[in-house]
């Protein structure tokens, strides 16, 4: 009886493994352009059929604020330095120079006191964890949805975002030595009125 | 003119090779729901005949332990069987290489002796699991051989000969389709399931695929082939599959007979009569080629010891029984006939 079994056994798993397979069979080959996770039918999506996306033909549409390349935007950066600080890997290099006063203000109304002269982000160095897009207190740093950007050369990683021209820079830190030799002079003209009075 | 035979027939061989596996690549990835080849030429077309230039164009590897003889001549051992064995196959009525009284028997026993140069491929290698492969080649072998030869036999006793070209014509009537083999004794479709199986074995292919066992043995007993003797191993496997399905299709689906009723003949030995003979025979075959690929995807590899159940304790029993069958069918025939 166990014999028989078996041989019934093995015929019907074959004819139904042959009968899924040919399910699959009859539906595959048609390539599709994917559909992304901002659309309304994303989890509707009918799942039978080739899965395959062919990469350089069709993308996966990925939302605008993606977790992918970084960018920032430099008139609202208000030079803080937190997100070099936070950064697990080092990849934001900044530097600052102070202004005499107040030099304009950022979209969303705070004041701008230092200027930017240089401030590079190293890609290939970048782990993609974020950090620096949350302690940003003006939202310019932020990531994007570009994820395509390989290149042969790694100097091409870097990718510069302060926009002052070198004459730029020498005259503010020009600006900034004056301000602040006079505070220096006006401080011990201070302190010499102090002394001398009685 | 042999010599126009043998070119056309090898050069055949080399192209189906060629279109069965860009098949195969294409079945396997719409059943996997991906989508192979796609793109070398139109839909990938042109991918199989890439990976055959580079297979050419590779460094044929001689391992330091092989023996060096054998291990050159196994490849041909392996290839020529079936190339031989194609010789008999009437491809249309009246053409063929040649034309044996025994052409059953004689391509039965050709093709057996492919696994001979299974066997010498694995063990001239020098690699233990190249040894391993053969070793389980040749006792697939002795399991399926048998069975095989007795649904080939249940269907030889019925047409009552053993040349080709006459069981073909045996299966030829003004019905058409219900005229081959099949229909005409309805048991043979057991035979051809029975013959099927065995057909499987016979080519190493999976569920029955032993002997290469890519998980476990890497590729058997090609393992240490590479280049021009790797493809040559490659081709026969799928010259094998092509061969042993037109012997299905000859024994019980009508051979080059066309399935339509009420179509004359053409004459024996006129153009028209190759080509249309050629197109039911081929077609045919591919669809059992077709089928061999999908049970290939669809059902994982079985133990040696599932084989030797499956083809001593089932399929030799029914293959004795279908024996039988046929006989006492024949007599019956026979006898009325007398009377």
């Amino acid at each position: 009886m166990k014999y028989w079994n078996s041989i019934q056994k093995g015929t019907l798993s074959v004819l139904k493994g042959l009968y899924i397979t040919f399910k699959h069979l009859r539906k595959g080959g048609k390539s599709f352009a994917p559909v992304g996770i901002e659309d309304q039918n994303y989890f509707q999506q009918n799942a039978t059929g080739s899965i395959t996306i062919e990469y350089p033909k069709f993308e996966i549409p990925v939302p605008d604020h993606g977790r992918y390349k970084l960018h920032l935007e430099e008139d609202d950066c208000i030079v803080c330095d937190q997100c070099a600080r936070i950064c697990p890997v080092d990849c934001i290099t900044m530097e600052g120079i102070k202004a005499p006063g107040e030099i304009g203000k950022t979209s969303d109304g705070t004041k701008k006191r230092i200027y930017l002269p240089v401030f590079t982000i190293d890609m290939a160095k970048c782990c993609y964890c974020g950090l620096c897009t949350i302690v940003c207190p003006t939202e310019c740093l932020t990531m994007t949805n570009k994820y395509d950007f390989p290149t042969s050369d790694r100097n091409e990683f870097l990718f510069e975002f302060a926009n002052m021209s070198a004459e730029e820079v020498e005259l503010r830190k020009a600006e900034l030595a004056q301000f602040e030799a006079e505070k220096k002079a006006a401080k011990e003209a201070a302190l010499k009125l102090k002394d001398n009075t009685p | 003119m042999a010599c126009l035979w043998g070119a056309s027939v090898f050069s055949f061989i080399a192209l189906f090779a060629l279109l069965a596996v860009y098949g195969e690549r294409k079945i396997s990835a719409f059943i996997h729901d991906r989508l192979g080849p796609t793109v070398t030429g139109p839909k990938g077309l042109f991918q199989t005949f890439a990976d055959i230039l580079k297979l050419l164009s590779k460094e044929n590897i001689m391992p330091d332990a092989a023996e060096k003889v054998l291990f050159i001549i196994a490849p041909l051992l392996v290839f020529l069987p079936v190339f031989i064995g194609f010789s008999v196959l009437p491809v249309g009525k009246g053409f063929g290489v040649a034309f044996p009284n025994s052409g059953v028997l004689f391509l039965v026993a050709v093709v057996s002796i492919e696994v001979i140069g299974i066997w010498i491929a694995g063990w001239a290698s020098g690699n233990k699991y190249a040894l391993l492969g053969s070793a389980r080649a040749i006792a697939q072998m002795v399991s399926y051989e048998i069975p095989a030869l007795l649904a080939i036999l249940s269907a030889v006793i019925m047409y009552g000969t053993f040349d080709l070209e006459k069981i073909c014509q045996a299966q030829y009537s003004q019905s058409g389709i219900l005229s081959f083999g099949v229909f005409k004794y309805p048991f043979l479709w057991i035979s051809f399931v029975l013959y099927f199986i065995c057909t499987l074995a016979e080519t190493n292919r999976s569920p029955f695929d032993m002997p290469e066992a890519e998980s476990e043995l890497l590729a058997g007993f090609h393992i240490e082939y590479s280049g021009f003797r790797f493809a040559l191993m490659f081709l026969a496997e799928y010259a094998n599959m092509l061969l042993l399905s037109l012997l299905a299709v000859l024994l019980f689906f009508g051979g080059y007979n066309s399935p339509l009723p009420f179509l004359g003949e053409f004459d024996s030995g006129t153009i028209p009569a190759l080509l249309w003979g050629l197109f039911w025979l081929l077609s045919k075959g591919f669809l059992l080629v077709f089928i061999q690929i999908w049970l290939r995807w669809s059902l994982p590899r079985i133990r040696i010891d599932q084989l030797m159940f499956l083809c001593w304790k089932v399929l030799t029993p029914a293959g004795l029984v279908l024996f039988f069958i046929s006989c006492i069918w024949k007599l019956t025939e026979v006898y009325s006939n007398l009377s």
